[in-house]
């Protein structure tokens, strides 16, 4: 139940960027997160609720964009997605791949927020 | 009003990350091989350590740990018999050991006067996997009674371990530990991973523990 620790980091690092455009309010928070980096959205979509409480997020919704295990596969020279995570083989070759690309992501990609119009 | 999509692409443990990265440099630096044991509760990590550091002591070697647990400091004083220099992180419900705390439990050790630093994780086979503590090696813990499919059921913490160690062997037979079942699932999920094997009450596969363990050390020293 790490969930919460990782909310918590995107509520800061959000609020950080937000002091930029002042008086914005959030709509959507979007981040990326890979297959293999253990965290359950569910849990996530909890704790963020809990967490985005009275801070500037309040309201906001969160969007989680899951990212398949890439590695790369030696034999076949490729990249190649992994889709059973209780097997690392290459599913062309069915050789062992322990050379990953991509799967542990843990990343804010984007927000969206209503700016306030400047008024002259 | 105007919508606006801004792009972050930022790393939600960027602060974790950066602090490890300069963990790392730090060790590096000082010549230290650091290993981060990670395992379910009750897998056998104490007991283990204490042996290891019982017999790297007996070497010659200079070893320290760091122990992480929730609440209390037994472990710590249960490995500070072995005469290594032991500090306790207590995390205070916090399901995992992060850098900062690693980071803040070293004040005062001069890390060039150690051969190995050993960090024992708080027990749990999930969170521990996401955060980098600065470690060169990360070492997942199996114990026999714990059932073989255990890295099929904890596919990230054993695909993120460099190294692979199953405990209490001395009972593998009296739990019906089913030992190649064992050695695939966990090749299946990190091919190629060193196993070693070991049981710290008879000192069972401690030799080539405490081997693997010298090389690692020669090689961050070169």
């Amino acid at each position: 139940m790490h969930e919460l620790s990782i909310v918590s980091g995107v509520v800061d690092s959000v609020t950080e960027t937000l002091v930029a455009y002042p008086g914005a309010t959030v709509k959507e928070v979007r981040l990326r997160i890979g297959a293999l980096a253990s965290v359950v959205e569910d849990s996530l979509q909890f704790c963020y609720g809990l967490a985005i409480e009275g801070t500037p997020l309040e309201g906001s919704v969160l969007v989680v964009k899951t990212v398949p295990v890439i590695a790369h596969c030696e034999p076949c020279g490729q990249d190649v997605e992994i889709v059973s995570l209780q097997s690392f083989r290459c599913p062309r070759c069915d050789e062992p791949v322990s050379d990953l690309r991509q799967g542990r992501e843990l990343e804010i990609e984007s927000i969206e927020i209503d700016e306030v119009e400047e008024t002259a | 009003m105007t919508t606006r999509i801004v792009e972050l692409r930022r790393g939600i443990l960027k602060k974790n990350d950066e602090l490890a990265a300069g963990l790392r440099e730090r060790f590096t630096t000082a010549g230290v091989l650091v290993l981060n044991l990670v395992s379910s509760p009750g897998t056998g990590k104490t007991a283990f350590l204490e042996r290891t550091l019982r017999e790297l002591r007996a070497g010659g070697s200079r070893a320290a740990a760091l122990v992480g647990d929730l609440e209390t400091d037994n472990d710590a004083r249960r490995l500070a018999a072995s005469g290594a220099p032991v500090r306790q992180i207590n995390t205070h419900g916090i399901c995992h050991l992060e850098a900062e705390m690693v980071s803040k439990h070293l004040d005062g050790w001069e890390l060039a006067d150690l051969d190995f630093l050993f960090i024992e994780n708080v027990g749990n086979l999930v969170c521990p996997s996401s955060y980098d503590l600065g470690e060169k090696i990360r070492v997942a813990l199996l114990s026999v009674t714990e059932g073989e499919d255990k890295p099929l059921k904890y596919p990230t913490l054993f695909n993120s371990a460099d190294a692979a160690v199953i405990t209490k062997m001395d009972i593998a037979e009296a739990c019906g530990f089913e030992h190649d079942a064992a050695l695939r699932n966990i090749h299946e999920i990190r091919p190629g991973i060193r196993i070693f094997e070991t049981s710290a009450k008879t000192g069972a596969g401690m030799a080539g523990w405490l081997e693997y363990l010298a090389e690692e050390r020669a090689a961050r020293k070169a």
